[in-house]
């Protein structure tokens, strides 16, 4: 019996067996510590750190831990929650993560930690740097915006002779993982879906094979956990008779977020007992009239007239909020970004395969305003008060934090309604 | 080029160095072959290649020329020295000449800090460049001379010793330490806990307690590797006794491997230092030819024996893990920390990792007696240490102190005039204030990092007696230079040595480093500055190895030290508003607009 050691988690007293993985251990006595390149209790690859813990005084990882006696761990200090978020946001902000498009969503690992930390955007600025996407491969491609170098593929994936599929290629900031055309041959259908599914984003796709499920089917559609949003909530004093003052715009999206923001039904009616809207398309006031309460922005800042709205809006609005995926990371407009301005140009005017034939000449005047050089997320032109996430975002989503903002109450968001797709 | 059967892995590195080497490059049917070679697939090999600086993919020159990118190399105009041979060569420093003759790179600091400006051309050095020996270099070079007839031999400065206290730099006669081989292989590890030696490397783990584990562990095979990849920029001591000693670091091998029971020696050997190979290859021969490498050394039933591997132009492979990964023909990325070396090393056994100096040392305690190095240093750093001075100083070079030495006396003998900054244990060490120039230098007392000078008198007094402890390197920077501009190459440093393999060190330093060109060149808001020290704990507290532990030490500690530095930076304009610089953003469209429409006519 002296295999059995005790430690304390988080102040908890816990007996486990000598030698036993942490994150296991902490499992099995409800102590869930987020792991993700996690994957095979030998095998721990400790590249995402997330799994972090605090031992005897001294941070290390969780999954290259073997409980020994006397140990304590903790594991929900806010210094550690927070790292674990910052690390998170650092792979969104390091990789291309356009989960609107992207096959894995729904099923992805690192969505899902988003989800559960109640990410609702990146504090880094987001690098766009162009990343190959590989489809080579006899059978799979290889799509090095989504990875996040978790090395699972690469210590798992063999050849039956032994030989790695995939590998890290160049070092430090540059690194990628590659596939072996020659050794990927070799894999069987069934191996390469297994690649596919180890993946824990939606880097490793296999050629025609989809894990396509309905929304609302996926993986990580239902977790039954509530997100409590942080929320800087001022009090709001009404005069009799006055409503809350809102005001919305949509920059560069596609007016998809406004669309949701109508999708409430009858509960409209409700809203607008107590809401009025100004400046917004929905209005089509064109100047504030009055202060706002909150501003709703849809869409990132593709010209400068966007920027010039949004720091109109910033102006007059209390409290201003991005909503939807464009505002927040610069959506399906910002994929220009990985494109120099002059080609992107080029292709909308003169070369794609909806300009007419002898097109030559790219429109410039005064009256058009001036494209930058590339799309921003709001928040890297001015300060931004709250993030509602998703492409577009749920229409409840959007109200409840309006309202908790307006009434400042706490309202939970549901998993369902809170998405990045 | 020799030929291979069934190669081993842990050879690698070798043929893949003698591919580089003869042809300048590794080039895709190289890469096929080695794979085959070695029965590995092609793209792990890719892998490997691409990971250290000096393969290259690309042909890199007949003459391949390093200029050294430390800020000690820039202070000493290593700016303008760049710019000569890039006159010279008619090339951006990143390329190669058309005729392939040349090719022109930066690397990170090459060890000869106390000669710079300096480059390594086909890995031979030459120091103290002035425009005027560069432009003959490479007239020389263009008409025919050999690298080899034309190079410096760098030749050791060694500015201090402490008189009959030396414990390093004086008489040694050969063989004499290895009569304790006499002993048995457990008095010995004695030996050396009781001279509570410790790690020279800089992570100062106790020399002997290390061996005793490794010793504990059964294995049918066990290793020592001498860690002399030296690649902390300023540190230039282990290049030294290398030179200078090597029949120290020979014999502290052949005393700590009978000590813990191993049967292979290596030294891992910077590529930066090539040049030092062949006489450290003939000193370990003459050592063979002697018997005291091979087998029944001593006429005991002791086998031993040492080569050397060379390393390829990564600083993260100094870290011990990196290196064995790197020796075993991986990619040098640090292991999961989920078992010591002294557990599973090399190639899965117990494997000692010791620095150049804590071997050397190994060889003069015993030989000088134990009691007699306790009597030198203080009671917790016992003994004395070798520091490469560089920097701001009449006499950049090798000072072997006694530890307890104040820092100001180290800064007289260096002769600096108006010391102002020091980065006192290279770029993952912490800084000095001149407040800090009364504290001795020792292991005295612990120290606690980060305190903040928030009342210049309170600090002092309250870090008089705390030791400053450093692996060796102490660069002296003078008041008027430019903090930031130090900071800033600090940074991009360990942007380009993050082996990249775990998030918050590759993305991390990565973003860091945005964000402190940001507040260096534009608008700069109080939240910058917390949003750069939060950053900076998040990659301190979360990352896998001592690179990414340390990456922000000198960063913080400057922000912690040196208040106004940075603080001078806040515009004071907390605008909401002005994040974005809009003309900035709108400059490309305009170019591009004003271009087309100039085409047009
Ligand atoms: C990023 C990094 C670089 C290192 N570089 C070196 C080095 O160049 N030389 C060295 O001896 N130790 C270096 N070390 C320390 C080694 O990991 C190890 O602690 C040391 O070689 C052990 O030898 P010692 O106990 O004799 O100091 C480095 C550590 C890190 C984290
Ligand atoms: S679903 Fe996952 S992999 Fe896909 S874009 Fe989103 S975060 Fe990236
Ligand atoms: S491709 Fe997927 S499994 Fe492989 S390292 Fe990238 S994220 Fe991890
Ligand atoms: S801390 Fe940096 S150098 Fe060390 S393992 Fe992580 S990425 Fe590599």
């Amino acid at each position: 019996m002296n295999n059995i050691v005790s430690i304390s988690i988080d102040g908890k007293e816990i007996k486990a067996l000598k030698g036993e993985n942490l994150v296991n251990v902490a499992r099995d006595n409800g102590f869930h510590i987020p792991t993700l390149c996690y994957f095979k209790k030998l095998f721990p690859l400790a590249t995402c750190r997330i799994c972090t813990v605090n031992i005897n005084g001294k941070n290390t990882t969780a999954c290259t831990t073997k409980v020994d006696d006397g140990m304590e761990v903790k594991v929900n200090t806010d210094e550690l929650l927070e790292n674990r978020k910052a690390i998170i946001e650092m792979l969104f902000a390091e990789g291309n993560h356009f989960c609107p498009s992207c096959e894995k969503s729904g099923n992805c690992e690192m969505q899902n930690l988003g989800y559960i930390m109640g990410i609702t955007h990146t504090r880094y600025p987001h690098l766009y740097r162009e990343k190959p996407v590989d489809f080579t491969p006899h059978r799979m491609l290889m799509n090095s915006n989504r990875c996040i170098l978790c090395k699972r593929c690469v210590e798992e994936i063999k050849t039956k002779d032994g030989k790695r599929v995939f590998s890290f290629v160049k070092r430090g900031n540059r690194t990628t993982v590659q596939i072996d055309y020659n050794e990927e041959r070799k894999l069987t259908d069934n191996e390469a879906i297994h690649a596919m599914q180890i993946c824990p984003v939606g880097a490793i796709l296999v050629k025609g094979v989809s894990e396509g499920k309905p929304f609302g089917e996926r993986k990580y559609d239902f977790l039954n956990k509530a997100i409590r949003p942080k929320l800087k909530r001022k009090k709001f004093e009404l005069k009799e008779g006055e409503k809350f003052v809102v005001g919305t715009t949509s920059l560069a999206g596609c007016f998809g977020c406004h669309m949701s923001l109508l999708d409430i039904d009858e509960e409209l009616l409700d809203m607008i007992e107590i809401v009025e809207f100004n400046k917004s398309p929905l209005t089509d006031i064109k100047r504030f009239s009055k202060r706002c309460h909150v501003g709703l922005i849809e869409g990132g800042c593709a010209n400068e007239e966007n920027v010039h709205v949004l720091r109109y809006f910033r102006e007059n609005c209390d409290v201003l909020i991005a909503f939807g995926e464009c505002a927040i990371m610069g959506g399906i407009p910002a994929m220009r970004n990985f494109v120099p301005l002059k080609e992107t140009l080029e292709e909308a005017y003169l070369n794609g395969v909806t300009t007419v034939l002898g097109a030559d000449v790219i429109p410039a005047s005064e009256d058009i305003p001036k494209l930058l050089d590339k799309v921003y997320p709001i928040n890297e032109v001015v300060d931004v008060d709250y993030y509602i996430p998703g492409c577009p975002p749920n229409a409840q989503h959007i109200w409840k934090v309006v309202k908790s903002i307006l009434l400042n109450e706490e309202i939970p968001i549901s998993h369902e309604e809170f998405k990045y797709d | 080029m020799k030929i291979y059967h069934n190669p081993q892995r842990k050879q690698l590195m070798s043929v893949i160095w003698e591919i580089q080497r003869k042809k300048r490059c590794v080039s895709h049917d190289d890469i096929t072959k080695i794979a085959k070679l070695f029965d590995l697939s092609r793209m792990e090999v890719e892998g490997v290649v691409t990971f250290y600086h000096f393969f290259h993919r690309q042909h890199a020159g007949n003459f391949t020329i390093y200029l050294n990118d430390s800020i000690v190399g820039k202070h000493a105009g290593m700016e303008e020295i760049k710019k000569v041979f890039e006159k010279e060569l008619g090339i951006k420093t990143g390329h190669v000449t058309e005729d392939k003759m040349f090719g022109l790179f930066e690397t990170s600091c090459i060890g000869l800090s106390d000669m710079e400006p300096a480059c390594l051309i086909n890995f031979k050095p030459f120091v103290n460049l002035t425009p005027e020996k560069v432009r003959y270099i490479i007239r020389a070079l263009r008409d025919g001379s050999k690298v080899s007839e034309i190079y410096d031999v760098p030749k050791s400065k060694i500015r201090y010793t402490p008189g009959e206290r030396t414990v390093f730099f004086n008489g040694y006669e050969r063989y004499s330490a290895l009569k304790y081989l006499e002993k048995q292989p457990g008095d010995l590890i004695d030996l050396i806990k009781l001279s509570k030696l410790s790690g020279r490397g800089g992570a100062y783990f106790p020399t002997g307690l290390k061996w005793e584990f490794a010793r504990k562990n059964k294995a049918d095979k066990k290793y020592l590797v001498c860690n002399a990849d030296e690649g902390e920029p300023g540190t230039f001591k282990d290049r030294v006794l290398i030179q200078e000693k090597p029949e120290l670091l020979i014999e502290g091998m052949i005393l700590a491997g009978y000590a813990i029971g191993a049967s292979e020696g290596y030294i891992y050997l910077r590529g930066e230092y090539m040049y030092l190979k062949d006489n450290l290859e003939k000193v370990i021969g003459n050592y063979r030819d002697k018997g005291y490498l091979g087998e029944n050394i001593a006429g005991k039933n002791f086998n031993f024996d040492i080569q050397v591997h060379m390393g390829a132009g990564a600083y993260v492979c100094g870290e011990e893990t990196a290196l064995i990964h790197s020796m075993e023909g991986k990619r040098g990325e640090p292991g999961t920390k989920e078992y010591f070396p002294v557990e599973k090393g090399f190639l899965g056994k117990p494997t000692v990792v010791n620095n150049v100096e804590t071997l050397c040392a190994v060889t003069k305690i015993l030989d000088m007696g134990v009691e007699n190095w306790l009597k030198l240093g203080t009671e917790k750093t016992p003994g004395t240490k070798i520091f490469s001075v560089s920097g701001d100083c009449k006499n950049p070079g090798i000072y072997e102190i006694e530890w307890g030495m104040k820092v100001n006396e180290l800064l007289e003998l260096a002769g600096a005039d108006n010391p102002g900054y020091i980065l006192h244990n290279g770029y993952a060490g912490e800084c000095l204030n001149p407040l800090d120039f009364e504290r001795p230098i020792s292991g005295e007392g612990v120290v606690p990092a980060n305190v903040s000078v928030k009342n210049p008198g309170d600090y002092k007094q309250k870090m008089s007696g705390i030791g400053v402890k450093s692996g060796g390197a102490f660069m002296i920077f003078n008041s008027g230079r430019s903090i930031l501009e130090i900071i800033k190459n600090v940074q991009q440093f360990f942007v380009n040595e993050s082996c990249g393999v775990c998030v918050p060190c590759r993305v991390g330093n990565f973003l860091l480093n945005i964000k402190l060109n940001k507040i260096l060149n534009e608008n700069t808001t109080k939240k910058d500055l917390e949003e750069l020290i939060h950053w900076s704990k998040i990659i301190k507290s979360n990352s896998r190895c001592g690179l990414g532990i340390t990456s922000s030490n000198a960063l913080m500690d400057t922000y912690n030290k040196f208040p106004g530095v940075f603080e001078k930076l806040v515009s004071g304009n907390n605008h909401q508003n002005g994040k974005l610089d809009l003309k900035k953003a709108t400059r490309e469209y305009e170019k591009i607009i004003t271009e087309i429409y100039s085409d047009y006519e």
